[in-house]
């Protein structure tokens, strides 16, 4: 059975203003989505609804992985079912080391029922693996003994986030501008290790303004999220065109996301809503 | 009517009971008369005392307290800072009474004396003179510092002479009984160009115990010598801690001195380094974590008596629950203490709305060159950090952990033993309770 990432009619509201009205999305392992769409639209919003941030309720809808719900799951939880963000803005964690952090997540992803306290993965065997992966990324080993994106330049932070992408082997895995803050060099292997990563294994939700990170992650489906809704989804064709010609057509074709899109960005102005 | 006395309380026949018993040299015995009268004569410490003013002690009630006069007993209780170390030498005591020591045939063969308080006061005390509550600690600064010098028992000695280099730590631990009372008196003498380790700790037999500490700590490191020294506060949650604590630091000397507190119901310590040689230099590490109501006051000095000293103290402390720290920092240096380099920092990290963290640092500069920098923070764990490890498959418990043991990861990359680093930071992490 391949597995399926199933969104219905789902709700999503910040400090009690709906930011999500009601998104539709099927995925299957093994599929690369592309998710465009202006500023404001919700993009970031869907992800970190996904995994449950607390900031981010759910007011209607189910998100479900395989038939189970994870809205009513923590995203501890959901990171085990086999879910993963790669963030847009990662926090530092100051003086942990990103090889500790990632022995301990990679542990708990690995065995979903593993108590508090119980032993981690073997060290040796997880060096080795650590190691395996970051010189596929072309990482500097040195750079696991650093502490989790303390000082992290926007570029090594989202090899890093890559890096654990790598670990933790999701089922499915949301990119919020994995691309975003990098230079032409940097974007090509981010595309290519992505690729050479999830694109078989994973199912991909690329959030993305450009199609670098496309190149060679060319996605089955794009779909176009306008004032918290998607309003149009297509193929390759669909990112291709959002990125030669902009959003004026679906901003046309769909007024009403469009007005709601611009009173979203207008209250971005004060609050925030990613 | 026979009554057997098997505990002495802190009284005028309190006290004449307790030094006709002990067979001390005479010297002793006078320094101890002079304390009692001290102590008799000093008031309590007033609520508006400066070092007070944020410290209750209205329910201590010294009467409820006494020197245990039981033979001594091995200990239940847990010592965490020896685990897979090759001690020099170790001593135990049990409500101030020595259960045991030792100190390997290596480095008694070499001249280095180590042994329980009551021990080697009566043999070595023509060494011990000196130096005992006559360098460091002064025992008329409170009426707590005037107990213990009447009273002192339990604890530990180390004596290494000139240029001995002693590479195995000797450890000392002071355990109490539920309600027992511990008046230990750590001294540590490194003569010139002498090297050594030393790791001390409290613990009570019962987590929740209670019970009374009037210590003190002095540590002499003359010219050229280099001494680590670690001490951990871990007694049960309702003991009383009352301590001095002094390290005098000579020319070319180094310390390296570690101090951690997570136990006791409420501790209220000076610690203090004199840096009295040119080229002094001394670094402080400081680990606190508190829980429950805890209330844990430090009152630090580092002072510059000579040219060309450093000082570096580093204090942090995770709180929990309704607990609360105190930690006044002072960086004095006088006018003869040219081109010193004085930092100190405090940063504490709340983990709940109802803990509290007073830090108040101070700088009293009466040299024209030098370079003293200090600062403080305080905040709580930031959420987004707790859902970025919980997207990552950390339990909210874990994540705090995590986050809590890398606040405190800068001050243990500075400890230089590991046993203690591992010792402090798995101690640390089984505290850290759920958080919603």
């Amino acid at each position: 059975m391949i597995d399926t990432l199933v969104i219905r009619d789902l709700h999503v509201s910040v400090e009690g203003k709906p930011i999500l009205r009601g998104v539709n999305l099927e995925m299957k392992r093994g599929e690369t989505h592309a998710l465009m769409g202006p500023n404001g639209s919700g993009k970031s919003t869907l992800g970190l609804a996904i995994m449950g941030h607390p900031n981010y309720e759910v007011t209607n809808g189910t998100i479900e992985l395989n038939g189970e719900n994870l809205v009513e799951m923590s995203p501890d939880q959901r990171a085990r079912a086999g879910v993963f963000l790669a963030f847009q803005r990662p926090v530092a964690i100051p003086g942990v080391k990103l090889a500790d952090f990632l022995r301990h997540a990679t542990t708990n992803v690995r065995r979903p029922d593993r108590k508090e306290g119980e032993e981690l993965i073997p060290m040796r065997e997880f060096r080795k693996e650590l190691k395996g992966n970051m010189e596929q990324l072309q990482m500097d080993v040195e750079f696991a003994r650093r502490y989790v994106n303390d000082g992290f330049s926007g570029g090594e932070m989202k090899r890093a986030e890559i890096l654990q992408l790598a670990m933790l082997q999701p089922k499915f895995a949301i990119l919020d501008e994995t691309d975003s803050g990098l230079d032409a060099d940097a974007v090509r292997l981010a595309s290519e290790s992505i690729a050479e990563i999830g694109r078989e294994k994973m199912g991909l939700l690329i959030i993305t303004h450009h199609d670098k990170l496309l190149v060679h992650n060319p996605p089955e489906f794009t779909h176009v999220m306008l004032g918290g809704r998607l309003v149009e989804t297509g193929g390759i064709e669909l990112a291709n065109e959002l990125h030669n010609e902009g959003y004026e057509r679906i901003r046309k074709a769909y007024p009403d996301a469009d007005a709601e899109n611009q009173a979203m960005l207008e209250k971005e102005v004060t609050q925030p809503v990613g | 009517m026979m009554e057997t006395t098997t505990s002495l309380s802190f009284t005028a026949d309190g006290f004449e009971a307790f030094v006709s018993n002990r067979d001390e040299p005479q010297w002793l015995v006078d320094l101890r008369t002079v304390a009692w009268k001290k102590y008799s004569e000093l008031a309590w410490p007033a609520r508006n005392d400066e070092e007070w003013i944020r410290t209750d002690i209205r329910q201590f009630k010294l009467d409820r307290y006494s020197l245990s006069l039981e033979s001594p007993a091995e200990t239940s209780a847990t010592a965490l800072l020896r685990e897979g170390v090759e001690l020099g030498g170790g001593c135990t005591s049990l409500d101030s009474q020595k259960s045991n020591s030792f100190i390997s045939d290596k480095w008694s063969a070499k001249g280095v004396v180590f042994g329980s308080f009551d021990d080697i006061v009566r043999s070595h005390g023509d060494l011990i003179r000196p130096y005992l509550l006559r360098r460091a600690v002064n025992p008329n600064y409170d009426k707590f510092a005037a107990l213990h010098a009447a009273f002192m028992t339990g604890g530990s000695i180390l004596y290494v002479p000139r240029n001995v280099v002693v590479d195995e730590p000797f450890h000392g631990l002071s355990a109490l009984t539920d309600g027992g009372t511990d008046f230990g008196h750590t001294l540590v003498i490194l003569e010139d160009g002498a090297e050594a380790t030393m790791l001390s700790e409290t613990a009570s037999e019962n987590v929740a115990g209670g019970g009374l500490h009037c210590g003190a700590i002095e540590l002499i490191v003359s010219p050229n010598a280099h001494l680590r020294y670690v001490n951990l506060q871990n007694w049960g949650s309702n003991v009383w801690h009352f301590a001095h604590q002094k390290a005098v630091v000579n020319r070319d000397a180094s310390l390296q001195w570690t101090i951690a507190a997570m136990g006791a119901k409420l501790a209220k310590v000076n610690q203090h380094v004199g840096l009295i040689g040119e080229g002094a230099n001394c670094q402080v590490n400081g680990v606190m974590f508190t829980e429950d109501k805890q209330h844990l006051s430090y009152h630090t000095l580092q002072h510059h008596e000579a040219p060309n000293c450093q000082s570096d103290f580093l204090y942090k402390a995770g709180l929990q629950d309704k607990s609360r720290t105190v930690w006044r920092g002072m960086i004095k240096v006088d006018p003869i203490a040219q081109r010193t380099n004085g930092y100190q920092r405090n940063d504490n990290l709340l983990l709940s709305t109802a803990a509290r963290a007073d830090s108040i640092p101070g700088l009293e500069i009466e040299a024209d060159d030098v370079r003293c920098t200090h600062g403080s923070t305080s905040g709580r764990v930031d959420d987004e950090l707790i859902f970025y490890a919980r997207c990552r498959g950390y339990t909210r418990k874990e994540a705090i952990q995590m986050i809590v043991t890398g606040f405190f990861q800068k001050v243990f990359d500075r400890i230089t033993i590991d046993s203690v680093r591992d010792a402090l930071g798995l101690a640390i992490a089984r505290r850290v309770r759920e958080y919603e």
